[in-house]
């Protein structure tokens, strides 16, 4: 097929050694006019250094209230294609862990209905299906839903969960967080399909304190797998560290909380001033293993700085056992979403919230125990408040 | 039409035990430890004694289905027809036996597939949607990844760092990456205020969300227009309005740019997880291959490689020599938007008189 579109700009960008995202529109403009006027959109959008694209409007399928943004080109007239470019987000499965199999029946029905141009993933974790028409949706969430595949979450819902490999293929996994985010999204199918929070809210899952999901960077429910009880010490692996890398500079050295050392040939250390940063288990895998009593550590609030800045999540529950049926830990979410819902504003963050009204209110009004883990240091200033309980009359 | 098959609701994803390599789902919960072989092949071993090889792959993150069929089909060879993707964008090949590794990376290789991404080296690119498919973009996103991975990609396929240098792209300052947490991440943003459609406010914003969507309480209500009005000097050019209200489009295609954050991370190791801060507030627009962004890149990261011990993460590197001795590495010109006047400000002033001296 010949191109449709002079693209000089994007050809540009077909050039040099890294997958080029203009090659896959281009591929996919060999059987989809969609994405042929894509290309002249996006190449448009190169010249002029601006978008195309105007806000999305309502569209989905019967019964939900998310899974489908809506997109429309402001120029539709020159791009009939893209006049409406929606997508779809489908809900991944825990892990991203797929099949041949798999992946072709996505590639059928998308082929069929769409632009056949995906985003394997989505930011938050959903297998993204880019661009589709209106009269489309209907059909394409018939063909995938009858084939097992559900939508991800959209608006302000519980957005499609997310997690690390986990126990599928890491030694690190202190709890089972693909079984974990598959539970969690099987338990909240409503709240994620039928957006009904103040805002999004987001869980993610890691392993262990390494958070190769980020969790702690951008989860309102960041769950963080850790243990306690002393880091298991193979001695002999340790030998074997010794000349491949320099235990004491780069392992005992690095230690944040100085509790390793060595004597004679063995690694000594001192668990109950180890902080679990992972580093020399990052270091000497073969040799060291998290202690035997797994569980995690429930941080909450992080976003993104729009808009009174950037939060990171912080530590609401230091530990607790994430085991089927995690009913303490449903119990929790239950209670922190009606707290949110009673106080939260429209397009508030759970972390938003807690700030503008005080940690205090939140642990008082959840009936959490302080602890010293939730915060780095105690407060400076001597203007807190009291119960009436604490007065004397 | 053909009869579209019966529709289900509510069930959620399918489950990921279908979609596991029979060696990770026999040994699930079972690894012993993991060995990083190249930068593109590493292997788990089990308490059992099976072992998983991976191989990773670049993608662009925005595959075509031409291409996933490429991707099925190499694992439908070569690895019992299993597969999985990274948050990294990143695709991985699994197989159980050392030998079936060297067939599998050459066949990805003679595909044009680029193999690396494990250890300590520059990963891919996390990104946001950019002129592709978002109407808040000040940039593009795939673009910005593209021009960075191919000066960097030798860091991705065989280089070696002090440690991972985490790179992302937000396209606007709402940030979908959440790329606030990266050791050089790319942002993009406005420099100058939203202007205000009448006409179109009136018929298409609910004009009081629009005034409480604004940070700075510079929005305020219009009545004889039935519309909003802008202080203009307190506007922080944030975009957060025309979220909320379409008529007040903040695109400015000379004065957007590109703002450049260092130091960021996520994990705990050695230290607390940091947020990126500010190197560089604005770098020009100029797709397609955005020369100055580029270059920013290259001169941050090899400042990092000159000064960096081993192990140390970007963020952790700049905590041991100071921010003004970052900005002396760098080369880079501190400025009065460096110095922070927002919601954590004045965390961040010097409250000491031990510095460095920098020229």
């Amino acid at each position: 097929m010949s191109k449709k579109y002079q693209t000089p700009l994007l050809d540009e960008l077909k050039k040099g050694a890294f997958p080029s995202f203009v090659t896959e529109i281009e591929k996919a403009a060999e059987h989809s006019d969609m994405a042929a006027d894509l290309l002249g959109l996006v190449e448009l959008s190169y010249k002029e250094r601006m978008t195309h694209w105007k806000h999305g409007g309502i569209v989905g399928v019967r019964g939900y209230g998310g899974g489908v943004i809506g997109r429309y080109s402001d120029i539709p007239e020159k791009f009939p294609g893209v006049a409406h470019f929606h997508t779809v987000r489908i809900n991944s499965p825990s892990g991203f862990f797929y099949t041949s199999d798999a992946i072709r029946q996505v590639c059928d029905i998308w082929d069929k209905y769409g632009s056949g141009l995906t985003n394997m993933h989505g930011s938050t974790g959903d297998l993204v299906l880019l661009g589709t028409k209106t009269e489309h949706l209907e059909s394409i969430f018939a063909e995938f839903s009858s084939r097992g595949w559900d939508l991800g979450g959209s608006g302000s819902a519980m957005r499609t969960p997310s997690c690390c490999v986990g126990k599928a293929r890491c030694e690190w996994a202190n709890i089972d967080t693909m079984a974990i985010t598959n539970d969690i999204t099987q338990h909240f199918q409503d709240e994620m399909h039928r957006p009904a929070f103040p805002y999004k809210f987001k869980f993610k899952t890691a392993g262990c304190a390494v958070d190769c999901i980020a969790s702690i960077a951008r989860a309102d429910m960041s769950i963080i797998g850790t243990w306690k009880g002393d880091i298991q010490i193979d001695q002999a692996e340790v030998k074997n560290y010794k000349g491949k890398i320099d235990i004491q500079a780069e392992v005992i050295g690095m230690c944040p909380t100085g509790c390793m050392k060595m004597s004679g040939d063995q690694l000594v250390i001192d668990n109950s001033n180890c902080s679990r940063c992972m580093h020399c288990l990052a270091r000497m895998p073969k040799a060291l293993r998290p202690g035997k009593e797994r569980g995690a550590t429930l941080l909450m609030g992080s976003k993104a700085p729009i808009v009174t800045g950037a939060l990171m999540s912080w530590v609401i529950v230091p530990f607790i056992k994430m085991e089927p049926p995690y009913e303490e830990f449903y119990e929790l979410i239950g209670k922190i979403w009606e707290w949110w819902d009673e106080n939260g504003k429209n397009r508030e963050r759970i972390g938003e919230l807690i700030e503008r009204v005080g940690f205090p209110r939140f642990l008082k009004d959840l009936d959490i125990k302080p602890h010293p883990a939730m915060v780095k240091e105690p407060r400076r200033d001597p203007f807190f408040f009291w119960s009436e309980e604490d007065i004397v009359r | 039409m053909s009869e579209l098959p019966q529709r289900q609701t509510d069930i959620g994803p399918p489950h990921y035990e279908q979609f596991l390599h029979p060696v990770i789902k026999k040994n699930y919960g079972k690894w012993k430890y993991h060995e990083i072989l190249t930068p593109g092949s590493m292997v788990h071993v089990s308490d059992t004694g099976d072992k998983i090889y991976t191989v990773r792959v670049a993608s662009p993150r925005l595959l075509s289905t031409d291409t996933l069929r490429v991707m099925a089909d190499i694992a439908a060879k070569h690895c019992d027809g299993y597969l999985r993707f990274t948050t990294r964008n990143n695709v991985e090949f699994f197989v159980d036996a050392e030998s079936k590794l060297a067939p599998l990376m050459s066949e990805l290789k003679a595909k044009g597939f680029m193999i690396g991404g494990i250890g300590p080296g520059i990963s891919n690119i996390v990104h946001t949607q950019g002129w592709v498919h978002c109407h808040s973009a000040a940039t593009d996103a795939s673009g910005l990844v593209k021009v960075i991975m191919d000066e960097l990609h030798e860091y991705f396929t065989e280089k070696q760092l002090a440690n991972r240098v985490r790179i992302a792209v937000a396209c606007c300052v709402n940030m979908c990456g959440a790329v606030h947490c990266s050791d050089i991440a790319l942002v993009g943003v406005h420099k100058t205020p939203p202007r205000i459609d009448d006409t179109n406010v009136k018929n298409s914003c609910e004009i009081p969300s629009t005034i409480a969507s604004c940070p700075t309480s510079a929005i305020s209500p219009d009545p004889a227009k039935k519309s909003v009005k802008i202080k203009l000097e307190k506007c922080m050019y944030c975009g957060n309005c025309y979220s909320v209200c379409p008529a007040m489009p903040i695109a400015d295609p000379i004065n957007d740019g590109i703002a450049i954050v260092v130091g960021g991370k996520v994990a705990n190791l050695r230290s607390a997880p940091m947020f990126s801060k500010l190197a560089i507030p604005w770098l020009p627009n100029n797709p397609p291959r955005w020369p100055e962004v580029t270059n920013a890149v290259k001169q941050i990261l090899n400042a990092y490689i000159a000064g960096a011990k081993k192990h140390e993460r970007v963020g952790e590197w700049i905590k041991r020599i100071g921010w003004e001795k970052f900005f002396q590495e760098a080369n880079l010109e501190f400025k009065i938007q460096h110095v922070d006047d927002f919601t954590f400000a004045r965390e961040t002033f010097r409250t000491t008189a031990a510095f460095k001296w920098t020229t």
